[in-house]
């Protein structure tokens, strides 16, 4: 491949954001055209790559669009970045959610050049994140992420903002320190930052040589902060709640994904026999997630702050997926990450847009916005569904695929009774979204609410997209199936299927 | 005698002495500046010049002119340079002292590149009390009350200090009969590992000299003068005690220990030991006493108690190493580096701040965003780097020191240090948050002469290019750790 397309699309967001704030006298509406092309050509590169991308069985972990040279030889650090069927559909996924929260923000007026600045530089440390097979690199763009959300959320955030975005900073840092502890634990053990030399050679060394269980146990912490993992999750709700609709939908989107994705590519692929032999431990933990976050989501009466609370459950159904360590349900726990964003995005979305336009977030003080607004109630609605499963959305198809999976896993004993609990989820999410779609949008019109706009052009235009993508994805899910299933079979053949 | 040896610092010294001569005749700022980086310059160059090519004692084994005093050599010039640029708005203060300021910031600079060669206690000393005294006139410099009663607190605490380091030096002297560092060292080794430890002469002396040069670069439990100086002196003497004499400091820790008290590993594994402790506590108290400061120079203050922390993590791992590697000497040079560079931007950005607003207090920076929004961003940069985020300097050299900290089983000090780097966020992100969200108290903007700007640029310039392309820096600290290292 002569072509640098990772390259291109990893850093055409942050040029955009160096172009934005050094280019003076730049109008705002010119900023926003300016983002909108430095977001939306890495979604065009992300859907070539997407296409492009050799699904033959033969590319099972195998790296494709590779691109390394070396970055800092004193400590065999590189530059080495690449996708593989795991990481793919998440890189897909922040382009797509990176052009669509500008077009969520199109009407932010307040400091315009310095948000689309870290709005930018935020797309390229989460697709950072999901492209580095280096350590150090991995880690860079991992905490290089803090600093856009900090400001995103302390400046353009409403409620006790400046609370929450200290409280996500300490969190995400504290977590990265075990991290960091971990790395070079491993990079010490190994000799070798290179991620997919370690994993490979992982297999068989690192049970043997190295402590695994405490490098495992340090490196899972980073990522289960920002999963969000019982009982390190809550520094979410706040942060979402508290965040502008686009660094919400960012957040909730991508952002927590990483985590997920972390497990995967880090802690389960380097450590397979630790992450079996801990596999109960952390089952419980997402059973945990699941129940009590959908509990807790139940008694939510700020309308952002419930859709924040049953990321956690939904997170669960990741954990979950993870480790039961089947194909099946590592697959799922993929679909489940990248339908998760896609779902939880609209959502944010439009509420984003209800917050907006009535002004109040308080549920018990909205209800029968139905009759104003009927096509944002529509769209909401659809959005719900897939969050509560509904076949025919993606929603459907990753839970699913997450129990069929962790319910048939052979890898973890005991793995059906955590899969009961985890149903529960199923049923509390279908209790909260449809408790909350009824206190909100049905009953009898309030007349305060009388004179309230309906989405407009550019809402309707992305929330089409979402809604799009959500029933694609459900009734076609072959086409994101494939590709996870290429990136995770190495990982479940250690497992044995 | 081979003076061309020592030219750069001759340079140095008759610039210093031109400066004071000129000033009787013609009492203008411009000429003291423009001999000062002038002379600057020009032993920059020569000093280059010299690099990889000698590497014997001269002297009569006095000094030691290796690509490691050489590295430390051009820091420290680099640093006078910076802080002689940053200064120009903000030396009209004392515009009655220009041509003493400049001429005193040049001897301490001497000072600092006598020290980093120093290769026998006795030029350790002098060179030592060459750097204190420069420095004790420079912290008087405002004349005001604050100033002075920093001056007289850094006089009476550096005056026991140097006492306690020439008690300990007669020790190792006593122990030895030696002042030469190669010299003590091959006694040390001649004699058997097991008696050595019984012999409480050498260790006292060892642990008065860690001592004393602890308060030199501020370790906790000897940096309680370190907040009420760096308060009180001029800031740009603030950030040249901050910068360059801990530099310097470190400088000598590295050549005494290694060279003195390297071998036998039991006497290194006891100082390495000591070392470890006292970058626990530095970072951590450091770190957590700078939450609470009002006041933007005190909390740069006990920062830098904790980067001292941070640094002596490698002094620590060279201690305990049983491998005398070179990635673990170039690592704390990198690490050098890169705090010099963030610490400079930092207080560039503060001098030239406060010097308009006439207050050090964080509160008075609100809506610096938008009365200045590149020094804002400037500064944010630096505070960033302090944190150790990446694309940052500070960053790699984090990264880089822990790997070397690892090398040596150091694990839980690392822990320790990642902790620290978190309470650390806190702070730092404050004052980010002060200049970004707070509303301004007026919206004059804030503007600043070409040369401070010049600094501020250089500083920035030289963090990112640390962050994002280490490895050229990275060579040139390998090559400086090679003397010690192989």
């Amino acid at each position: 491949m002569s072509t640098n397309y990772l390259s291109i699309l990893l850093f055409l967001p942050v040029t955009g954001a160096i172009i934005v704030a050094l280019v003076p006298r730049l109008s705002s509406r010119i900023i926003r055209y300016i983002a909108a092309v430095f977001t939306f050509i890495p979604l065009a590169i992300a859907i070539y790559l997407f296409a492009a991308f050799d699904r033959s069985a033969s590319m099972a972990g195998v790296m494709q669009f590779e691109e390394s040279f070396s970055w800092i030889p004193a400590i065999g650090a590189d530059y080495h970045i690449g996708v593989d069927g795991l990481s793919l559909p998440l890189l897909l996924l922040t382009t797509l959610l990176g052009f669509l929260v500008v077009l969520i923000s199109w009407k932010v007026e307040k400091k315009v050049r310095q948000y689309f600045f870290w709005l930018l530089l935020l797309e390229t440390s989460i697709l950072g994140v999901f492209c580095s097979l280096d350590l150090l690199l991995f880690f860079a763009f991992w905490e290089i992420e803090v600093i856009p959300m900090f400001f995103l959320i302390s400046i353009w955030g409403s409620g006790r903002k400046e609370y929450s975005a200290i409280k996500y900073v300490l969190y995400t840092l504290f977590g990265s320190a075990f991290m960091l502890a971990g790395i070079l634990s491993l990079y010490f053990a190994t000799g070798s930052l290179n991620m997919v030399d370690i994993s490979q050679g992982g297999l068989a060394i690192a049970q043997s040589v190295m402590p695994a269980v405490p490098i495992f146990f340090l490196l899972l912490i980073g990522f289960a902060v920002k999963l969000p993992v019982f009982p390190l999750h809550t520094w979410l709700p706040d942060a979402h709640t508290d965040a502008p609709t686009a660094a919400s939908v960012m957040l909730a989107g991508a952002l927590i994904k990483m985590g997920g994705y972390g497990m995967i590519r880090v802690c389960v692929s380097i450590f397979p026999q630790t992450a079996q032999d801990y596999a109960p431990l952390l089952l419980t933990l997402a059973a945990i997630s699941i129940v009590y976050g959908a509990a807790v989501t139940l008694r939510q009466n700020d309308i952002k702050r419930l859709i924040a609370y049953s990321s956690i459950s939904h997170m669960g159904f990741v954990l979950l997926g993870i480790f039961a360590l089947g194909e099946l349900s590592l697959t799922g726990a993929g679909l489940q990450m990248f339908s998760h964003g896609i779902v939880t995005g609209l959502l944010f979305a439009v509420t984003g847009i209800i917050i907006h336009n009535t002004g109040e977030r308080n549920i018990k003080q909205l209800g029968g916005l139905a009759h104003q607004i009927p096509l944002i109630a529509v769209i909401f609605i659809i959005g719900g569904a897939a969050a509560m499963g509904v076949p025919s959305t993606s929603g459907f198809i990753a839970e699913f695929t997450v129990f069929l999976g962790s319910f048939s896993s052979t890898a973890v004993a005991g793995v059906h009774i955590f899969t009961f609990i985890c149903l529960l989820g199923i049923l509390l999410a279908a209790a909260y979204i449809l408790w909350l779609v009824q206190r909100v949008f049905f009953g009898p019109a309030i007349s305060r609410f009388d004179a309230i706009a309906d989405a407009d052009n550019i809402e309707i235009l992305y929330c089409s997209i979402f809604v799009i993508i959500l029933f694609v994805v459900g009734i076609y899910p072959k086409i994101l199936f494939d590709v996870l299933q290429l990136g995770v079979a190495p990982i479940a053949a250690f497992f044995g299927g | 005698m081979n003076f061309e040896l020592l030219l750069p610092e001759i340079i140095l010294a008759v610039s210093a002495v031109l400066i004071i001569l000129l000033d009787l005749l013609v009492g203008r700022r411009i000429i003291s500046l423009s001999i000062s980086l002038a002379g600057l310059a020009i032993a920059f160059g020569f000093t280059l010049s010299m690099w990889g090519d000698v590497s014997q004692p001269v002297f009569n084994g006095l000094f030691a002119l290796d690509n490691y005093a050489l590295f430390f050599k051009l820091l420290f010039l680099f640093i006078a340079a910076m802080v002689m640029l940053a200064s120009v708005d903000y030396s009209a203060r004392f515009s009655r002292f220009q041509a003493e300021y400049h001429a005193l910031l040049l001897l301490a600079t001497l000072g600092m590149m006598l020290r980093a060669a120093a290769a026998d206690l006795i030029a350790v000393f002098i060179s030592l009390e060459l750097v204190a005294i420069s420095c004790y006139v420079l912290v008087a410099m405002l004349k005001n009350k604050s100033s002075t009663e920093s001056a007289l607190k850094f006089v009476l605490l550096g005056g026991i200090v140097s006492a306690v380091l020439l008690y300990g030096m007669s020790l190792v002297f006593g122990f030895s009969g030696e002042t030469r560092l190669a010299e003590i060292s091959s006694i040390i080794q001649s004699i058997p590992a097991q008696s050595l430890l019984d012999n409480p002469g050498l260790l006292l002396g060892m642990v008065l000299i860690i001592a004393a040069f602890g308060f030199k670069i501020a370790a906790v439990p000897f940096q309680m003068w370190a907040p009420d100086v760096y308060q009180g002196a001029p800031t740009p003497v603030t950030l040249f005690l901050s910068v360059g004499s801990k530099a310097a400091g470190f400088a000598v820790i590295l050549r005494v220990f290694f060279s003195a008290f390297n071998l036998p590993e039991v006497l290194s594994s006891d100082w390495g030991t000591i070392f470890a402790v006292l970058s626990a506590f530095g970072m951590l108290l450091g770190n957590i006493l700078a939450i609470q400061q009002g006041n933007i120079k005190r909390m740069l203050a006990y920062s830098s108690i904790a980067h001292s922390g941070y640094i002596m993590i490698g002094v620590a791992a060279i201690g305990l190493s049983s491998t005398a590697s070179l990635e673990i000497h170039s690592n704390l040079l990198f690490y050098i580096s890169a705090f010099a560079l963030a610490d400079l931007a930092a207080f560039s950005a503060v001098i030239i701040i406060s010097n308009k607003m006439d207050s050090d207090m964080i509160e008075d920076y609100a809506g610096m965003g938008r009365r200045s929004p590149l020094l804002a961003a400037a500064l944010t940069l630096s505070l960033l780097s302090l944190i150790g985020l990446p694309s940052t300097a500070g960053f790699i050299a984090k990264f880089y020191i822990f790997t070397g900290a690892m090398d040596s089983g150091l694990l839980w000090l690392v822990i320790i240090a990642v902790i620290a780097s978190v309470i650390s966020a806190f702070y730092y992100l404050r004052v980010a948050k002060v200049m970004w969200l707070n509303e301004p108290t007026s919206d004059e903007r804030l503007t600043a002469s070409l040369l401070p700007k010049l600094a501020l640029f250089t500083a920035v310039l030289g963090i990112l290019v640390l962050g994002i392309t280490p490895s050229l820096i990275i060579k040139v600290t390998e090559t400086a750790a090679s003397m010690l290292g192989s």
